[in-house]
């Protein structure tokens, strides 16, 4: 498989904490990378670096070759290449759903309205909110809005997805629905980068774990391994505060 | 500036300050009693004064209160309904701040009824606790910066007394600039005395709207 | 009851002309007050100390003094301390800017302040540029939140334009006066009918506007 996206020797730090230090992983076209690690640990901050949303102080990020820099005056092209949905609900309030997810086609990518219009549709009734389209965010739940703010980066056909706790502020039975739109997608072949707290969701979702602490990359392994012999005895500490003892 | 001028005036000022406090604080009070008249009515919507009361709020709230004033101290007394000039500036300032009043005190009454009404219910309050142990208090906690604003603007809103020749502190200003020509001292002593009125609510409601904004969004 | 002295003559054109100038002096102030207060307010939206601790202190005036006072101040006071000779109007109009822009000034500052981090984010990483995201997201967002507020405050400069009255400007009240005072001995109870008139004159052109500033509030209302 071809190498997406490539991150080496990042580091990022605000003003004396550093947030990242030395990270340094790929991932391929297809794949689907699942980050998880204590609150905390970098791994929000990751993502917003691998979209050049924050400014990093060492190494590199490279997206199929190009570089992700929040200086460069290109970022809007590289970021039209990667897609990212976040925690909190972040529609745009004036817009109704379909306008919403059909705006950066028209305007970034100076498509043609119908068109895009007919793909948005298409992606809306995937996601079940066909019949919302011309709905207020206001007027959404929270598992809904967020189905609609992947449907908005998925229009952007981005190469690669970054997906930050979307389902962090949801309450518990609406994040089954936003979950599995995502695992639909992972099976189509999409290119991911999760950072989440579901574990049973990750460990469906990933080819591939990374296990981020104090800022560092402490293992990364296939998922099944990951889960099943973890090597380091942070890794096995972490994944035991998920599992409950019988009394 | 000249301040012999200053000392000169001092007294006339002060009395013309008394009397604009004084018939400033009586029209609040009689604003607030009002406003909570109306904002009763229209809460628990009692037909027909209901209406009347929405139109009344509506009218006073959209004219200005010299042009209420001017009504009720040269044209009423046509239909034989005379008014004391000092009368006519409580009842006139009054029916204002009312109108202000009842709105405030209702979108209070209104954001707290929403969210308590149905666990207080749910305790066995009966309606009548309910209203005056959980909804009135937090009504009025909420109120209370709307409650501050308007008792500044109407406290601001004295200075047209002087059109119905009432000796206040704007009538005294512009008398004895077209008396004396002194215009700078006039003036200075006129910035004065309005902030001596109006600077201690002001503060007082900037303390108050911090606190509410804790209690609503503090942990 | 002296409702017929305004059928008498030209009155009741008189009295239109007169609202007109108040109608005129609110809607000048108005216009500069909104594009001076956006000015000031973006400006604000940066944190420069100096400029923030200036337009605060330029609010609390505001907030604190009559406006009454104001045009005394600039009326009387601008006449003797600068040796300027203002117009009557020309006074109305900066005090009554100088009020507005206060206002429209603190509504954009607060109006980019409620506006969340996530939204610039988020249209960021769409790939949008920084001009589209402020032409496409952000100032709508921020017009949606201003305008019911500051159509509030034309209503506000629409009353508070009866005061000019004071300084001598001839607007509805005082042309009201005038005809009251012209038909003293043929109609002596014009003044009822005179001010009533007026009082619902001033309620006919508010009213429709303050209907609209919570239309609009409503609507937008997210």
């Amino acid at each position: 498989m071809d190498e997406i996206l490539r991150v080496s020797h990042l580091q990022k730090k605000y003003d004396d904490f550093t947030v990242l230090d030395d990270v340094n992983f790929t991932v391929k076209k297809g794949e689907v990378v699942v980050i998880v690690g204590p609150s905390g640990c970098g791994k929000s901050t990751l993502l917003r670096c691998l979209n050049g949303l924050e400014e990093i102080q060492e190494g590199s990020v490279l997206l199929d070759g190009a570089v992700v820099n929040p200086n460069k005056k290109d970022l809007c092209k590289t970021r039209e290449r990667i897609g990212m949905v976040f925690q909190s609900y972040d529609l745009f309030p004036h817009k109704t759903i379909l306008q919403n997810v059909t705006l950066a086609p028209i305007l970034v990518k100076k498509r043609k309205k119908e068109e895009v219009c007919q793909e948005a549709l298409a992606l809306l009734k995937r996601v079940g909110l066909l019949s919302k389209k011309d709905q207020y965010p206001r007027q959404l739940s929270g598992g809904q809005k967020q189905r609609v703010a992947i449907v908005r980066a998925l229009m952007m056909q981005p190469e690669v997805l970054l997906l930050d706790e979307i389902t962090a502020s949801l309450d518990p039975e609406m994040v089954r629905e936003v979950l599995d739109v995502v695992l639909s997608l992972a099976k189509e072949g999409r290119t991911m980068l999760i950072v989440t707290h579901e574990m049973q969701f990750a460990r469906a979702v990933a080819d591939r774990m990374i296990f981020l602490e104090g800022g560092k990359i402490v293992e990364e392994d296939e998922t099944k391994s990951f889960f099943e012999h973890p090597k380091t005895d942070r890794l096995k500490q972490f994944l035991q505060t998920f599992t409950y003892e019988d009394l | 500036m000249n301040h012999t001028v200053i000392t000169e005036y001092l007294p006339l000022y002060k009395d013309a300050f008394l009397l604009t406090i004084r018939i400033g604080w009586m029209g609040i009070l009689l604003s607030v009693v009002i406003g909570m008249v109306g904002c009763f009515i229209t809460h628990f919507k009692i037909p027909v004064v209901n209406t009347l009361v929405k139109g009344y709020v509506e009218l006073f709230r959209n004219t200005p209160l010299l042009v209420q004033l001017f009504f009720i101290y040269f044209g009423l007394p046509k239909i034989g309904i005379n008014v004391p000039a000092e009368i006519c500036g409580i009842v006139g300032l009054g029916l204002l701040g009312g109108s202000y009043m009842a709105e405030g005190f209702r979108s209070g009454l209104e954001a707290v009824a929403k969210v308590q009404t149905e666990s207080a219910l749910a305790l066995g309050m009966t309606r009548l606790q309910l209203f005056t142990h959980v909804i009135l208090p937090q009504a009025f906690a909420m109120s209370m910066p709307a409650f501050v604003a308007n008792i500044i603007f109407l406290l601001k809103e004295t200075s047209v007394f002087s059109a119905i020749s009432l000796m206040d502190l704007m009538f005294t200003a512009k008398d004895l600039i077209g008396l004396y020509y002194n215009t700078t001292e006039c003036l200075v002593l006129l910035v004065v005395f309005y902030l001596v009125m109006l600077l201690p609510v002001s503060l007082l409601g900037s303390f108050l709207e911090k606190k509410a904004r804790l209690s609503v969004f503090g942990a | 009851m002296g409702f017929d002295v305004l059928l008498k003559g030209n009155n009741l054109i008189r009295l239109f002309g007169g609202l007109m100038v108040a109608l005129r002096i609110s809607l000048i102030s108005v216009a500069i007050s909104i594009l001076l207060g956006i000015v000031i307010g973006m400006l604000e939206a940066y944190n420069n100390k100096v400029i923030n601790a200036i337009a605060r202190i330029h609010l609390e005036i505001v907030r604190i003094m009559p406006q009454m006072v104001l045009l005394f101040i600039v009326y009387f006071g601008a006449t003797k301390a600068l040796g300027l000779n203002l117009t009557a109007e020309a006074s109305a109009i900066i005090v009554f800017s100088f009020w507005g822009v206060a206002e429209m000034a603190d509504l954009v500052r607060g109006a980019f302040a409620s506006i969340p981090v996530i939204q610039y984010e988020s249209s960021f990483s769409l790939g949008m540029s920084r001009l589209q995201v402020y032409v496409h997201i952000i100032i709508p967002q921020i017009i949606r939140r201003m305008l019911p507020l500051s159509i509030n405050l034309i209503t506000r400069m629409i009353k508070t334009t009866s005061l000019v009255m004071m300084i001598g400007i001839v607007e509805v009240l005082k042309v009201g006066q005038q005809i009251i005072e012209a038909n003293r001995k043929s109609s002596p109870s014009a003044a009822f009918g005179v001010f009533a008139t007026i009082f619902l004159l001033y309620f006919l052109v508010c009213f429709p506007i303050s209907v609209f500033s919570k239309y609009l509030e409503k609507r937008w209302e997210y």
